[in-house]
């Protein structure tokens, strides 16, 4: 089993031109797309969704310091909140927290088992979740996207070697291959990658998913190179970097756009499976997957420590899916790149 | 054919060797506690002692031979976890009952409903009902194992009290047991690949649809049914197929770690959980390189029944 679903089916197929008798002639894809998406209403409402969570999980520290009044890290074991006009432990004798109060301004969402305002962790995690999310698809897509087009671009040995290497990705589950190099990392360090910084985690993430992005784009890379436009471009003398990157690269744009959304969702999947794991973020930074994973040990118990960052965990990566779904019906109506 | 499939092994067998001898480089030089003879020594041996096991288990020859002897005893079923101390095939062959129920029941329920569901919203296509399948199958794939498992066991289990809270039971102890003990994680498996497969089938069919020879079959007078199950389905079916050998073959090599180790099932991905906080690179090692066996023989077969099937594929 993986996260982000093993296949991505890929056919060539020649750059769509302006197809269909609605197009007014001279308008560009991205403009065209736009309107197409535009017209998606619940694409559109998703994609607000998600820019919503995001603004909302930047704004942690403002809650934190001038709402809740309390940091992410505070522990309140042995405290009491007033809730309804009746004083409860914020964490019972038996170790159990404190449910959602509701109350915008103190424990809006319930405690977790060492007293912690939910809440703030809520949006610090979900800062975490999306630094590591983000930083692992740009790692995801920069190297897919570069040694799918040098192992199209120059085929033979290149090729071989690239695409022998995205098999051996591959072949291994990409949960194990994560935890597997989530543990190296996060015990051993290379350089700037140990337990302490969330880097590590992206890193792994996105290493895992780069066959995912190389292999269409080698598939791609591989018609275009036989198009008239690339001998254009050697006639006039321009060398195998500017056309790789001056030629093919712009050319790719819409399949690489089509892959961000599919490749972020899946990335905060896996940093969530990875962390439940102990493989991920490590204490004390936190994150969605290390806070189900925490609720996980008062079960069945405090079940609201799981739900919390769980139901928003679904949203975000709901949200990325169904805007990243109709992002390329909009782009390319007739694509096979299916999710 | 005889050329394809000779190619097709010995990429397979390149393939095999890389993955070990990355496998072996991962794990025995860069995994932490890669130094085995500490661990086997435990902590207060003192060096001498540390070299002698060194000598006695070859850690002190060189990295090929250490890479030829502990693949030979992988597959031969003579490698004993260093820190744990049981011989890990027999530990595998302890979880693969509960792996191979859980790969069977879910991977049958999985295909059987992506294929209803698939089939569903591309013939309704455009619809009401293909919109909700969309966004039902968008859930699915957005949903994390271990997060549904755990909903599951908490409103199901605990809460309603009709499923129980985890663990296997043997289906030769109890059949009625080992149903009830395994619905949860088979739909917990199951959910992300139905969202994937449906939507999968559901565009491949659409493909098909405007082929010239299913116009030919609707101009003979079948019946709609009769199109759709003869002509559209058998065509669309063969990519969802190839993908599920492949994701059976993960799953039934501890590809589904999470929903094992939310349920408690102790198969094989729950010993890989295991094995990665008790730094048990041996038993680790060899979960990876039998998953990675499986997943590389099966897409070799794959292709090669693919090729059987299809001429066009052997001249590629």
């Amino acid at each position: 089993m993986s996260t982000v679903h093993s296949e991505i089916a890929f056919e060539e197929q020649p750059l769509p031109p302006a197809e269909g008798q609605d197009i007014p002639p001279g308008i560009g894809v991205y403009a065209l797309a736009w309107r197409r998406i535009r017209r998606n209403r619940v694409a559109m409402f998703f994609g607000c969704l998600f820019i919503l969570l995001v603004v909302l999980c930047l704004l942690a520290p403002v809650y934190s310091q001038d709402i809740a009044h309390i940091s992410p890290t505070a522990q309140n074991i042995t405290g009491t909140a007033r809730v309804g006009g009746k004083t409860v432990d914020i964490v019972s004798p038996q170790g159990i927290p404190m449910g959602p109060t509701w109350q915008f301004n103190h424990y809006f969402l319930g405690a977790d088992d060492l007293g912690r305002d939910l809440a703030v962790r809520l949006l610090y995690g979900g800062r975490s979740s999306l630094e590591i999310g983000v930083v692992a698809m740009l790692i995801t897509m920069i190297a897919g996207t570069i040694l799918g087009i040098l192992a199209g671009f120059f085929r033979g040995i290149t090729d071989m070697v690239i695409t022998r290497i995205n098999d051996v990705i591959w072949a291994y589950p990409a949960v194990l291959l994560g935890i597997t190099l989530g543990t190296v990392l996060n015990v051993r360090g290379l350089g700037p990658f140990h337990s302490t910084t969330l880097l590590t985690t992206a890193l792994v993430v996105g290493f895992v998913y780069i066959p995912y992005v190389a292999r269409p784009v080698r598939a791609q890379v591989l018609t275009l190179r036989e198009r008239e436009f690339i001998d254009a471009a050697r006639q006039q003398g321009l060398g195998n970097i500017q056309i790789m990157f001056g030629e093919l690269l712009p050319n790719l744009s819409s399949t690489i756009i089509v892959f961000i959304p599919l490749i972020l969702a899946g990335a905060i999947i896996l940093e969530a499976a990875l962390s439940y794991l102990g493989a991920g973020v490590q204490p004390p930074n936190a994150s969605w997957g290390t806070m189900i994973s925490d609720g996980l040990t008062n079960f069945p118990y405090g079940f609201h420590d799981v739900l919390v960052p769980g139901i928003m965990l679904v949203l975000t990566v709901l949200s990325v899916n169904i805007f990243g779904d109709g992002l390329r019906d909009a782009l390319d109506p007739r694509s096979k790149v299916k999710i | 054919m005889g050329r394809f499939v000779t190619r097709r092994v010995i990429t397979m067998l390149i393939m095999l060797f890389v993955i070990s001898a990355v496998t072996f480089l991962l794990f025995i030089v860069a995994l932490p506690g890669g130094n085995p003879a500490g661990q086997i020594a435990g902590r207060l041996a003192n060096p001498q002692e540390v070299h002698l096991i060194s000598v006695r288990y070859g850690f002190d020859k060189p990295i090929w031979v250490q890479y030829v002897k502990t693949m030979g005893n992988i597959f031969d079923g003579s490698a004993y976890s260093y820190s744990q101390g049981y011989n890990v095939l027999a530990e595998i062959r302890q979880g693969l009952p509960a792996t191979l129920s859980l790969a069977g029941g879910a991977g049958i329920f999985w295909l059987l409903a992506s294929i209803a569901l698939g089939t569903l919203a591309a013939v309704r296509s455009g619809k009401y009902t293909d919109r909700v399948l969309t966004v039902l199958a968008m859930i699915g794939v957005s949903m994390p194992p271990f997060l549904l498992g755990a909903v599951i066991i908490q409103y199901l289990g605990y809460k309603a009290n009709i499923l129980p809270l985890g663990g296997y039971v043997k289906f030769t102890t109890d059949p009625w047991q080992w149903f009830k003990h395994l619905i949860g994680p088979w739909i917990t498996l199951s959910v992300l690949f139905i969202g994937f497969y449906s939507r999968v089938l559901r565009s491949t069919i659409l493909d098909t649809m405007s082929e010239d020879y299913v116009r030919t079959a609707r101009a003979k007078g079948l019946s709609e049914s009769q199109v759709l199950l003869r002509h559209i389905l058998r065509n669309s079916l063969l990519p969802i197929l190839s993908l599920w050998g492949l994701d059976i073959a993960q799953v039934v090599g501890g590809g589904a770690i999470l929903t094992e180790t939310v349920y408690g099932l102790h198969g094989v991905g729950q010993l890989a959980a295991q094995s990665i906080g008790n730094f048990d690179t041996v038993t680790l090692m060899s979960i990876v390189m039998l998953t990675a066996l499986a997943v590389v023989t099966f897409g070799a077969l794959i292709d090669i029944v693919y090729a059987f099937l299809d001429p066009r594929i052997r001249l590629e």
